[in-house]
C-alpha cells in the first residue's frame, strides 16, 4: 500500500510539470501581448515602453528560459507578481482562495449527502414514483446552468422573500480578524458568531446552487452502484437471515455500493471549482474564480497561470487521495508492479 | 492507393452487417422511450431554429430601440426587451444558432481527436498509449471550465474560437472512453483472426473495431453537445464568448445580470433557452444510451 502511494505521489510530478507547460504555452506563446493593454504598459505606451516593461518582466527572454524560471519560481513558491496590482500572485491567491475552498468543500459535501440519499431512496424504491423524481430531478440539474439558477436563487430567496444575501461573503459592517483566511474559522476562532452567523447565510445560496450539478450526478451513481449492490447473494443471504431492511440496506449494501462513488465524488472537486468561476461571479464571492475571470480579461498572466496551477495541484492531490480511500476500501484491489489491477 | 484485399472486403462486409442490425434492433428499442422520443422533436425543431431563426424573428434581433428598453412582457414584445430595446423573443431565438452550431461543431473536434488518440492509443498500447494518455490526465488535471477560460484568452472573443476551445478541453474524455472500448474490443477473435490474415491497422481500427464500438462513441457525442452549450454559455456568461452584438444565451444573461432584481424576465427566457437545449441533448443521449448500449446505464 505504502509503496502504491509513494507511486502515485511520484506520478503527480509529471502531470504538474505538464500542467504547467500547458499553462504556460497558452499564455506566454498564443496569447496576445501583455504589455498592450491597461494591465501592461498602458494603453498609449510606445514602442519603446512597451518593450521596456517587457523586459523588466523577463518576458524578452527566450521562452523555454521563461518557462525554466516559470517552473522554478513555482517550486520556491515565487509565482511572480501581478501585472495590475503589482502585488506577488502567491499573497493575492491565498487572500482569495480559502474563500473558493470553503463554498467549493461546503457544495461537495451538500451534494454528497443530498447525492447519496437521493440515490439510496431512489434504488429501495426502484420504479416507484419516488425513484422517477429523483431520476427526473437528476436530469433537471445536470441540465440547468449553474449560473442562471444561480441567478434565479438570488431573485427568489433574495429580490421577492428578503430571506438570503444576494452576494458577498459577508456583511461590510462585520470586521473579522485574519488568523487562518477561513472565514468560517477565523470567526469562530475569535468567538465572533454573529460574524459566523452571517457568513453562513451568505453561503447558502452560493454553495446550494454550486452543489447541484454534482448532486445530480452522484444521486445517479449512487442509485446505479446500490441496484447492483442489492441484486448481490450476500444481500439475499443476510435477509436470509431475518435482518431488518434498514440494516441490509445501510450497513451491508450501501458500504459496498459507496466505493465507486468515491472516485466519482473526488471528479466532482474539477466541476465544483469550474462552476464557482460562475457562481463567484454571480454572488460576487471573493475566491479565486471571480479574480481569475478578472485576471483573464485583463491580460494579467501570472495570476492565470498560478490559479490554474494551484487548481490543478489541489484537483491531483484530491483524486490522490480519493483513489487511496477507493483501494483501501476496496478488497478486490491488488497491488501489483504496475500499481493496481 | 493499394486496393482492398479480398479478407478486408469480407470482413469489412461481417462488421457492416452486424452493425446495421445492431442499428436496426436499437432504433426499436429508442422508438419506445416516449421521453427521448419526444426530445428528439425538440431537438429537431431546435435544429430547425438554429437553420431557420433569421427569418422567423418577430424583429431584427440586433436592432436597438432606445425608447423601448426594458420592456416588460407585452403582446408586441413576448419575452420583453433589453437595456438596448432590442426583443428578447427574437434573441432567444437568433442565439438558438450559436449553441447548437457550437455545440456540435465543438464535440466534432472532441470526437475526431479523441477517437484518433483514444483509437491508437487501446490499439497499440505500450509506449504509444502511454504518450498519449499521460498527455490525457494532464489536460484532465485542469478543471474544463478554467482551461476553456484560458484559451478563450488566448485565442479572443468569436464562435469560431469558442468551438476550438471547447473542443480541445473535451478531447480527453472521448480519447478515454474510445481507448477503454478499444482495450476490451481488440481482444475479441474476430480481431485476433483480422490479424492473423494480415489485415492492415488502418483498415483493422478505423473500419473494422470503431464501427463495434460505435454506439459508445454515439451516445458520449451525443451527451457531450449538451456540456459544450452548457460550456459556451458560461463562456458567454462570463464575457468571453461571442462577439457583440451578435446574440448568444449565456451573453444575454450576463449583460441582464445587473437588472435581475429589477427586470427577472430578462434572465428568465435565455436561460429557459439554454436549459431547455440541454435537457432535451442530455434526456435524447440518455434514451440513445438505453438503446444502443443498455449495460452502461446509470
Amino acid at each position: 500500500m505504502l509503496s502504491y502511494i509513494l507511486k502515485r505521489i511520484f506520478f503527480i510530478v509529471p502531470v504538474l510539470l505538464g500542467v504547467s507547460f500547458i499553462v504556460f504555452l497558452i499564455m506566454r506563446v498564443f496569447s496576445p501581448d501583455p504589455s498592450i493593454g491597461e494591465s501592461g504598459a498602458g494603453k498609449y505606451a510606445t514602442q519603446e515602453q512597451r518593450m521596456a516593461w517587457r523586459e523588466e518582466r523577463g518576458l524578452n527572454a527566450p521562452i523555454p528560459l521563461q518557462f525554466l524560471s516559470f517552473v522554478g519560481g513555482a517550486i520556491t513558491g515565487d509565482l511572480g507578481e501581478s501585472y495590475k496590482t503589482k502585488i506577488p500572485v502567491t499573497e493575492e491567491i491565498f487572500a482569495r482562495f480559502p474563500a473558493t475552498v470553503e463554498i467549493a468543500l461546503t457544495s461537495m459535501l451538500i451534494a454528497s449527502f443530498f447525492g447519496i440519499l437521493m440515490g439510496v431512496i431512489s434504488s429501495v424504491k426502484r420504479n416507484s414514483i419516488v425513484d422517477r423524481m429523483v431520476m427526473l430531478l437528476s436530469s433537471l440539474g445536470t441540465s440547468v446552468p449553474v449560473f442562471w439558477i444561480a441567478i434565479m436563487a438570488t431573485i427568489f430567496f433574495s429580490g421577492d422573500l428578503h430571506l438570503l444575501p444576494s452576494g458577498d461573503i459577508m456583511n461590510q459592517c462585520l470586521v473579522v480578524d485574519t488568523i487562518t483566511g477561513f472565514y468560517s474559522v477565523d470567526t469562530l476562532l475569535t468567538g465572533n458568531f454573529d460574524a459566523f452567523l452571517d457568513f453562513i447565510r451568505h453561503l447558502i445560496l452560493p454553495a446550494f446552487t454550486l452543489s447541484l450539478h454534482s448532486m445530480s450526478v452522484i444521486a445517479r451513481i449512487t442509485r446505479s452502484s446500490m441496484i447492483d449492490t442489492l441484486a448481490q447473494d450476500y444481500i439475499r443471504t443476510a435477509r436470509a437471515k431475518g435482518l431488518g431492511e434498514r440494516e441490509v440496506v445501510l450497513n451491508h449494501a450501501l458500504r459496498n455500493a459507496l466505493i465507486p462513488v468515491v472516485t466519482v465524488i473526488g471528479l466532482q472537486l474539477g466541476t465544483l471549482f469550474g462552476g464557482a468561476v460562475l457562481v463567484e461571479t454571480v454572488f460576487s464571492w471573493p475566491g479565486i474564480g471571480g479574480y481569475v475571470v478578472e485576471s483573464v480579461l485583463n491580460s494579467d498572466f501570472p495570476v492565470v497561470q498560478a490559479v490554474v496551477l494551484l487548481v490543478a495541484v489541489v484537483f491531483t492531490l484530491t483524486n490522490l487521495i480519493m483513489d487511496i480511500i477507493y483501494a483501501a476500501l476496496n478488497p478486490k484491489i491488488k497491488f501489483t508492479k504496475e500499481g493496481t489491477s | 492507393m493499394k486496393e482492398k484485399s479480398n479478407e478486408e472486403i469480407l470482413i469489412h462486409t461481417k462488421t457492416s452487417a452486424g452493425f446495421n442490425f445492431k442499428m436496426r434492433r436499437a432504433f426499436e428499442s429508442f422508438k419506445k422511450n416516449k421521453t427521448a422520443l419526444f426530445f428528439s422533436f425538440v431537438i429537431v425543431f431546435l435544429i430547425f431554429l438554429a437553420v431557420f431563426g433569421r427569418s422567423i424573428t418577430p424583429y431584427d434581433p440586433n436592432m436597438q430601440q432606445r425608447n423601448a428598453s426594458h420592456q416588460g412582457v407585452s403582446e408586441k414584445h413576448w419575452f420583453g426587451t433589453d437595456e438596448h430595446g432590442r426583443d428578447i423573443l427574437s434573441r432567444v431565438i437568433d442565439g438558438t444558432r450559436v449553441s447548437i452550431f457550437v455545440g456540435l461543431f465543438a464535440v466534432s473536434i472532441s470526437l475526431f481527436a479523441g477517437v484518433l488518440f483514444g483509437a491508437i492509443g487501446g490499439y497499440y498500447g505500450g509506449k504509444i498509449d502511454n504518450i498519449i494518455m499521460r498527455i490525457m490526465d494532464v489536460v484532465l488535471a485542469i478543471p474544463s471550465m478554467l482551461l476553456a477560460i484560458c484559451l478563450m484568452a488566448a485565442l479572443g472573443r468569436g464562435i469560431d474560437k469558442a468551438v476550438i476551445a471547447i473542443g480541445i478541453v473535451s478531447i480527453p474524455d472521448y480519447a478515454m472512453i474510445i481507448r477503454g472500448s478499444m482495450l476490451s474490443e481488440k481482444e475479441n477473435d474476430y480481431v485476433q483472426a483480422a490479424k492473423i490474415m494480415g489485415v492492415r491497422d488502418f483498415f483493422l481500427i478505423f473500419r473494422t473495431i470503431l464501427p463495434n464500438i460505435a454506439s459508445s462513441i454515439i451516445v458520449r457525442g451525443t451527451l457531450g453537445v449538451s456540456s459544450a452549450i452548457l460550456d459556451v454559455a458560461g463562456l458567454g456568461f462570463l464575457g468571453l464568448g461571442v462577439q457583440p452584438p451578435n446574440a448568444e444565451w449565456g451573453d444575454m444573461l450576463g449583460r441582464s445580470r445587473n437588472f435581475m432584481l429589477i427586470f427577472p424576465h430578462e434572465v428568465f427566457f435565455p436561460g429557459v433557452a439554454i436549459f431547455v437545449t440541454v435537457l432535451a441533448f442530455n434526456l435524447f443521449g440518455d434514451g440513445l444510451r438505453d438503446a444502443l448500449d443498455p449495460r452502461s446505464e446509470l
